[in-house]
């Protein structure tokens, strides 16, 4: 299997995961490399994004698989080619053949940043801390079944939080990736729910590694 | 800390479109740059972007070293409602600096229903929307596009407006900014020496003076500025600029495509069509030259689909050396080719059979009136018998869907024309029952009816425009008449073709009922969630001034027009003469076929039309 590996960071955190798709569509046409399409009425080329972002997030680790044309094979400077003519904030880091299912992942690392404007407030650390030693954590979260009350701690296998400076506290969590999966951004929520007085005034959320379930990171 | 714009971003609908950064975007150094142009749309991004005016513009003025022209959209309305929150004025995608800060502010206007949207946006931008608050060079705004042949309702926001083609306008323009720039010269002197340039006009150069009657009685010009102003042409399109290496959207626009620009003008003369008129005369691009250009074009931009854009692309001369090897060219590599706006009579069979390989779109048809006897009144030149033998073909060879589009309220329109257009369905379904190869997939037939609107520059300019209750009437006749279930209907909105009738032939008399209504609110108004008729009415209303008095009533053959300063190179009277075969039931013949001496001959530097 084809797959490359991609940040998604600064102004591209905006694009849609549809936006996406077009975006590595047409610069695959820009680099000359012609990908495989489906039959039928309306052919497209193929490309499959794994674990679409949520508009706004940022990710350093994204996986994307894609399949050329008539079989024909990877130039070596796919990279640099497709890096040629991204939009802002989309770059190719890895272009590498891979065998691994994508349903093996399972397991994602992020980066909470906690923007207070008026400064930490005193025991935020803490009461964070304190909210992810409890019992439980029940927000909302969406599942098939829609909107359900569910409890997030089982989720999250490990993580830390240390303050970066007055204005900032820093939140690292590992979630469950796949089957089920936590939007980390449901620690901001549960924050707002449990310490109202904790809560920042913008969170902003950056995948930084993705896992399978035994832990070894996953490509 | 993240600042403000990117703290509302991640909460507006689909906000890429504000960001920029898409591929091909022209970056450039401020230390190099002499003169800032923020070029407005003021519609939203996903329009905007699909206009290929903006695009050739952009690239016109971004290939001139000292110049940078960058680009504003109009925000949707929880994104302009989020900046205003926040103080954020409006600011332009590639430096994302305010659009207040530029040195000079210009709008493309394509429709009237726009005009809200300016206003918006100066609002917006912390820009006084009245030219005379604008004191400072550094304060120009002004403005081009098909709504510039009769901007007198925006008279009073714009300090000069822009006739015609821009590509050499946009040029000299630059470069008398740069020489008041650096010599540092007041706004008058600035307004003075465009004023000189052909096909630029400064309103307030011009004294509109009004009879007791309401009526505009005389146009005086102050300032010795000239008497008409005349737009435009680009003389040489074969060769002028194209951009093959524009912006790519990252996210969907409206037109997601690459486009290739055939030919400007029209040889035909449907009468109540103001860009057949203001386009005069045609110009043909050359098929190798297309050719060329769509192949730069597909390669650079990764797009997988291309037009041909005119008004009318079976006229042109070359559509064959042009079409067929450009879909042998685009077959292999997946590129979908569509061709808009192919009339039914020279519609060939192998073009239609070979596009219909790459991907099969629907047949488009624009009878735009019901009955033979309407259509030769508004000299649109296709029979019910082209149409129907059109359809046969497509039909037997797989199609088993058409577009039909209509216009109701036109000049001499009868219950029997509006009746005529539900006959015409009719007989296109059963051409299709009689030749349809596949008829398990149905047929599906989209009807549209706009509302007539009478428009500057057209024999038409005259007329009245019925009233919406009328139009309704006849809406609901067709209706009626319409009960397969294969026909889907679609109409305009009255209210908003009123309006459009009112701004299209108004004066200088308007301009506070604008300023009112974005006062209370009203934008985006060609957009239906937004779409607000009783500001409209109200701000009529609060200003005095009575809609129906623009939009009802029969212009007189020599009342003064308050357009009548500009000119698109076709004659008054010619219009007037058409006006009256109009109302004789008389067609026009093509420019190809024989010339009628509209006029528009003499903005060619030859004198002779290519048609
Ligand atoms: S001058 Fe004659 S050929 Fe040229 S645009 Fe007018 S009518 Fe057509």
């Amino acid at each position: 299997m084809h797959r490359l590996l991609f940040e998604k960071v600064g102004n591209g955190i905006y694009l849609s995961h549809l936006d996406l798709m077009r975006v590595f569509q047409r610069a695959f046409l820009r680099a000359g490399v012609s990908l495989k399409h489906s039959s039928g009425f309306s052919p497209r080329a193929y490309v499959s994004v794994a674990l679409p972002l949520s508009v706004g997030v940022e990710s350093v680790c994204e996986l994307l698989d894609y399949e050329l044309a008539n079989d024909a094979p990877v130039p070596g400077d796919l990279a640099q080619r497709l890096n040629a003519t991204m939009p802002e904030g989309i770059r190719v880091l890895e272009v590498y053949e891979s065998d691994r299912k994508i349903r093996d992942l399972g397991l994602l690392r992020a980066q909470l940043t906690l923007e207070y404007d008026g400064g930490v407030p005193e025991n935020a650390i803490s009461s964070i801390e304190a909210l992810l030693n409890g019992e439980s954590v029940i927000v909302p979260k969406h599942t098939k079944r829609g909107e359900v009350e569910t409890d997030i701690l089982p989720m999250i296998s490990e993580w830390s939080v240390s303050q970066t400076d007055v204005n900032t506290i820093s939140v690292n969590v590992l979630v469950a990736a796949q089957e089920p999966s936590l939007n980390p951004l449901l620690l901001i929520t549960a924050i707002e729910r449990y310490q109202p007085e904790c809560a920042p005034d913008f969170a902003i959320c950056r995948r930084v590694e993705v896992y399978d379930r035994g832990g070894a990171v996953f490509r | 800390m993240t600042d403000k714009l990117h703290r509302i971003l991640p909460t507006v609908q689909k906000p890429a479109r504000y960001i920029g950064g898409e591929y091909r975007q022209v970056i450039k150094e401020k230390k190099d740059v002499n003169i800032r142009v923020a070029f407005c749309f003021p519609d939203t991004y996903e329009i905007g972007m699909s206009n290929l005016g903006l695009r050739i513009l952009y690239g016109v003025l971004n290939r001139i070293p000292d110049v940078w022209c960058e680009r504003v959209f109009m925000p949707w309305g929880d994104m302009a409602d989020a900046m205003q929150e926040n103080d954020i004025p409006l600011y332009a995608l590639e430096s994302k600096d305010p659009v207040k800060d530029f040195d000079l502010v210009s709008f493309s206007i394509g429709y009237e229903m726009s005009y809200l949207n300016i206003l918006n946006m100066m609002l917006l931008s912390g820009i006084a929307p009245l030219a005379k608050d604008r004191g400072g060079l550094d304060e120009i705004v002004f403005a081009g596009g098909v709504c510039a042949y009769n901007p007198e309702p925006l008279a009073d926001f714009f300090d000069f407006f822009v006739l015609g083609e821009g590509e050499d306008v946009i040029i000299e323009l630059m470069d008398i900014y740069r020489t008041a720039k650096q010599e540092q010269w007041q706004k008058d002197r600035f307004l003075k020496e465009v004023s000189k340039i052909e096909g630029v006009y400064v309103p307030s150069f011009y004294e509109h003076i009004y009879g007791e009657d309401g009526a505009l009685c005389e146009i005086r010009a102050l300032c010795g500025a000239p008497k008409t102003v005349k737009k435009r042409i680009v003389q040489s399109f074969d060769d002028s600029f194209f951009p093959v290496d524009g912006i790519v959207p990252s996210t969907e626009i409206v037109h997601d495509r690459a486009n290739l620009e055939v030919f400007r003008g029209c040889i035909r003369g449907c009468r109540f069509c103001q860009a057949g008129y203001c386009y005069r005369p045609v110009r043909p691009r050359n098929a190798d030259t297309l050719l060329r250009q769509a192949q730069q074009v597909l390669a650079d931009s990764g797009n997988q689909e291309i037009t041909l854009a005119s008004l009318s692309t079976s006229d042109y001369k070359q559509l064959e050396q042009l079409a067929l090897p450009l879909i042998d060219f685009c077959e292999p590599r997946m590129v979908n080719v569509s061709l808009p706006s192919l009339r039914a009579d020279n519609f060939s069979r192998e073009l239609m059979m070979k596009v219909q390989k790459v991907r099969k779109s629907g047949l488009t048809f624009a009878p735009e009136a019901g009955t033979q006897r309407l259509r030769d009144a508004i000299n649109k030149n296709v029979t019910e018998a082209e149409i129907l033998e059109t359809c046969a073909t497509a039909f037997s060879g797989g199609w088993n869907n058409v577009k039909l589009y209509f216009m109701l309220g036109l000049p001499t329109e009868t219950d029997e024309d509006v009746l005529g257009i539900a006959e015409l369905t009719y007989k296109i379904i059963q051409v299709w029952k009689d030749n349809a190869t596949n008829k398990k997939r149905g047929l599906t037939i989209n009807l549209a009816t706009a509302f007539f609107v009478p428009k500057p520059f057209t024999p038409f300019q005259w007329e009245a425009q019925i009233t919406p209750e009328e139009y309704t009437r006849r809406v609901r006749l067709l209706k009626e008449q319409l009960h397969s279930r294969c026909v889907d209907y679609r109409y305009h909105g009255a209210e908003l073709s009123f309006l459009e009738a009112v701004l299209a032939r108004g004066d200088r008399r308007l301009a506070p009922v604008l300023l009112e209504a974005v006062k209370n609110g009203a934008r985006l108004d060609s957009w239906n969630e937004y779409f607000r008729p009783e500001i409209w009415q109200k701000a009529f209303e609060t200003c005095g001034v009575d809609p129906a008095w623009y939009a009802q009533r029969a212009y007189g053959k020599d009342e003064v027009l308050p357009w009548d300063t500009l000119s698109i190179g076709v004659n008054k009277a010619f219009f007037w003469r058409e006006r009256e075969r109009a109302y004789r039931g008389e067609t026009t013949p093509s420019c190809r076929e024989q010339c009628s001496g509209c006029g528009a001959d003499k903005l060619l530097e030859g004198g002779v039309c290519d048609a």
